[in-house]
């Protein structure tokens, strides 16, 4: 075998273990599609979506839960938006390379480590007891705003990264100030990447059981919360609370629960998707 | 004895009779106005084993006093006494009974309380169906295999009893988070939240029986009615603990058994726990007497075996005394 040969089969063994590697996720979400769809698809209908929680697994509902669950998404939305694009901003664009900054930058990369029972701990200290907000939808979403913050940051600081210095160097030399040339030009040309990062944390956010047991979530709520300051449930609570449950009707409920879940994010991430690729049309330099 | 199984039974009947006649009632109530005009918020919380009972009490109850908000979490036995014992939440879910701990903290925190026991549940120890070795189990054998000085020297069935093979066993637990992990350990290994570390532990008890259901080698204990949803999969093991005053030889768990007290001492009370402030609010006393009158037939339906009668007639008048003595001028007023 001449050497070209040997390489041309490496080249070849490559691709075929790239494909496998690729394949494997895409089966694994197949299956896991595949069984949740076969085990929930049927107990999916109008009275399980709008009924209240019940011990019989044929008349239980998740009506409280999936409002639960919006209610989450619309307040951590409003709260780690403005915190997370603010802090990427000022670390992109004003912050100097000193140690600060480093350091800074070291510890937002070490949050999106934290595990996310540990931010529930915190929650429960800081937002439920030191700030009395209770079990409640808005101290839930101040805790779940902590857990995406960092990862907004991020992906805000690489969407702001992405804009050619020539942009920001064109509006300072037509006189623009600073804050001109972040407002009129950097963020809208960013404007679509931050929304994808900040739309994929809250599609993280919503799949989260963990740190809203610790604050304090609920699992039996007999009414959709009406003020921020209501108790409440998510769906991944009620999924967690199904799936250990010894009766089979409850297997087949968090199923169809499990399938509400997926589409929620599914359309979340759909939304991601087509503002990532208008915002890459709109932009022409 | 056998007397008092015959009353037993009959009570069963009423019970049932009883409970068909208020189902029916309460789903007249329905579209009729409610049963009763309380209101307020009632705020419950803790163990996830005793949760389904609660979870169909406060189900009920919203059909009699519909304006009582009755809300349910499940952060553990644990972390619901936490709670409770801060004064967050006014009764506590619990698969034990409270630390001398947590009594203490409830103490300083000023935090009076009663213990209601509500339902019985079995610990089931099983086994795989194609076990054909294994026909009963004694408690010193189930220490054996248990307690800590086990870890990685009992391996085997044969080290157990001689005459069961000489292949390797495999355990299967709850995690040692769980209610159901501490009373086991209390009651086979003598102390409580000890036990060895080398077997499979999981939170999820249908995880439990997956592992033994496919494991012929296996030998694991949860909840009884993990085991009543699954027979067809599992092998119970009728336990000898070797007292005949509690019923002689190796008994198997069943509703018989652990309602008399025979399956002793795996079977174990689930609790709930009143906050003596929230017993002056006329809904939490108008809703733990509906729990206690309820418990019965709602017990037995998500899976638990109800207490005897006299038990729930007992805790009733318990809860009586608690409200009267804790009327704002007796005790509440010596502790502020």
């Amino acid at each position: 075998m001449t050497n070209s040969e040997s390489n041309r089969l490496k080249d070849k063994a490559f691709q075929v273990f790239g494909i496998f590697c690729t394949f494997i996720g895409l089966v694994v979400l197949a299956i896991f599609l595949f069984n949740i769809l076969k085990e929930g698809l049927t107990r999916i209908d109008w009275d399980f979506i709008m009924n209240l929680p019940s011990r019989r697994a044929r008349r239980t509902g998740i009506l409280t839960a999936w409002a639960g669950t919006l209610w989450i998404l619309v307040l951590t939305a409003i709260i780690a938006f403005p915190l997370g694009v603010g802090a990427g901003i000022y670390l992109e664009e004003y912050a100097r390379k000193t140690r600060l900054a480093n350091f800074l930058e070291i510890n937002i990369a070490n949050l999106a480590g934290v595990p996310s029972i540990i931010y529930g701990l915190l929650g429960l200290e800081i937002f439920v007891r030191q700030m009395h907000m209770g079990g409640s939808l808005l101290a839930g979403a101040c805790t779940l705003s902590l857990l995406i913050l960092p990862i907004i940051i991020v992906t805000t600081r690489e969407a702001i990264k992405a804009v050619p210095r020539s942009i920001r160097d064109g509006s300072f030399a037509l006189g623009a100030s600073k804050w001109q040339t972040i407002w009129n030009q950097v963020l809208p040309a960013s404007f679509g990447g931050i929304l994808t990062g900040i739309i994929l944390s809250l599609s993280r956010a919503v799949g989260e059981a963990a740190p809203l047991i610790v604050i304090g979530a609920l699992a039996y709520v007999p009414f959709t919360p009406a003020s921020p300051l209501d108790e409440f449930t998510v769906l991944p609570i009620q999924i967690f609370n199904w799936t250990s449950r010894p009766q089979a009707g409850f297997q087949t409920n968090a199923a169809a629960a499990i399938i509400v879940l997926l589409l929620i994010t599914f359309l979340l991430n759909g939304l991601a998707v087509y503002l990532r690729n208008r915002q890459q049309k709109k932009i022409k330099w | 004895m056998l007397n008092f199984r015959l009353n037993y039974s009959k009570y069963n009947l009423t019970l049932l009779l009883g409970s068909t006649l208020l189902l029916g009632a309460c789903g007249d109530n329905r579209n009729g106005e409610g049963g009763s005009d309380m209101s307020g918020s009632i705020q419950i919380d803790g163990s996830s084993t005793v949760y389904p009972i609660t979870e169909a009490v406060a189900e009920e109850y919203r059909l009699e006093a519909p304006d009582v908000r009755v809300t349910v979490g499940v952060s553990g036995t644990g972390g619901g006494m936490q709670k409770f014992t801060r004064g967050d939440i006014d009764i506590a879910d619990a698969s034990r009974a409270m630390s001398p701990a947590e009594d203490n903290m409830a103490r300083e925190n000023g935090i009076s309380y009663v213990q209601l026991p509500v339902a019985y549940d079995g610990l089931t120890v099983v086994v795989n169906p194609e076990n054909d070795w294994v026909k009963d189990i004694t408690l010193a054998e189930l220490k054996k295999i248990w307690e800590p000085a086990a870890q990685g020297k009992i391996k085997k069935w044969n080290q157990i009893r001689p005459e069961w093979p000489d292949k390797e066993i495999h355990l299967y637990g709850p995690g040692v988070e769980s209610g159901t992990y501490d009373y086991f350990t209390e009651a086979v290994v003598g102390k409580s939240h000890s036990s060895r570390g080398d077997y499979t532990a999981s939170e999820d008890d249908n995880v439990l029986v997956q592992g033994v259901s496919t494991d012929p080698l296996a030998l694991g204990f949860f909840g009884f009615a993990y085991y009543e949803e699954n027979m067809n999969k599992l092998k119970p093991v009728p336990v000898d603990d070797q007292n005949d005053s509690n019923g002689k030889g190796a008994i198997l768990p069943s509703q018989e058994t652990v309602k008399d007290g025979s399956y002793a001492p795996l079977s174990r009370p689930l609790f709930i726990y009143v906050n003596s402030k929230a017993a002056q609010r006329p809904e939490v006393v108008d809703f733990v007497n509906f729990y206690l009158e309820n418990a019965p037939a709602l017990s037995e339906e998500v899976g638990y075996i109800p207490l005897p009668a006299e038990k729930y007639k007992e805790q009733q008048q318990k809860f009586d005394a608690f409200v009267k003595s804790d009327e704002p001028d007796s005790t509440t007023a010596k502790q502020e």
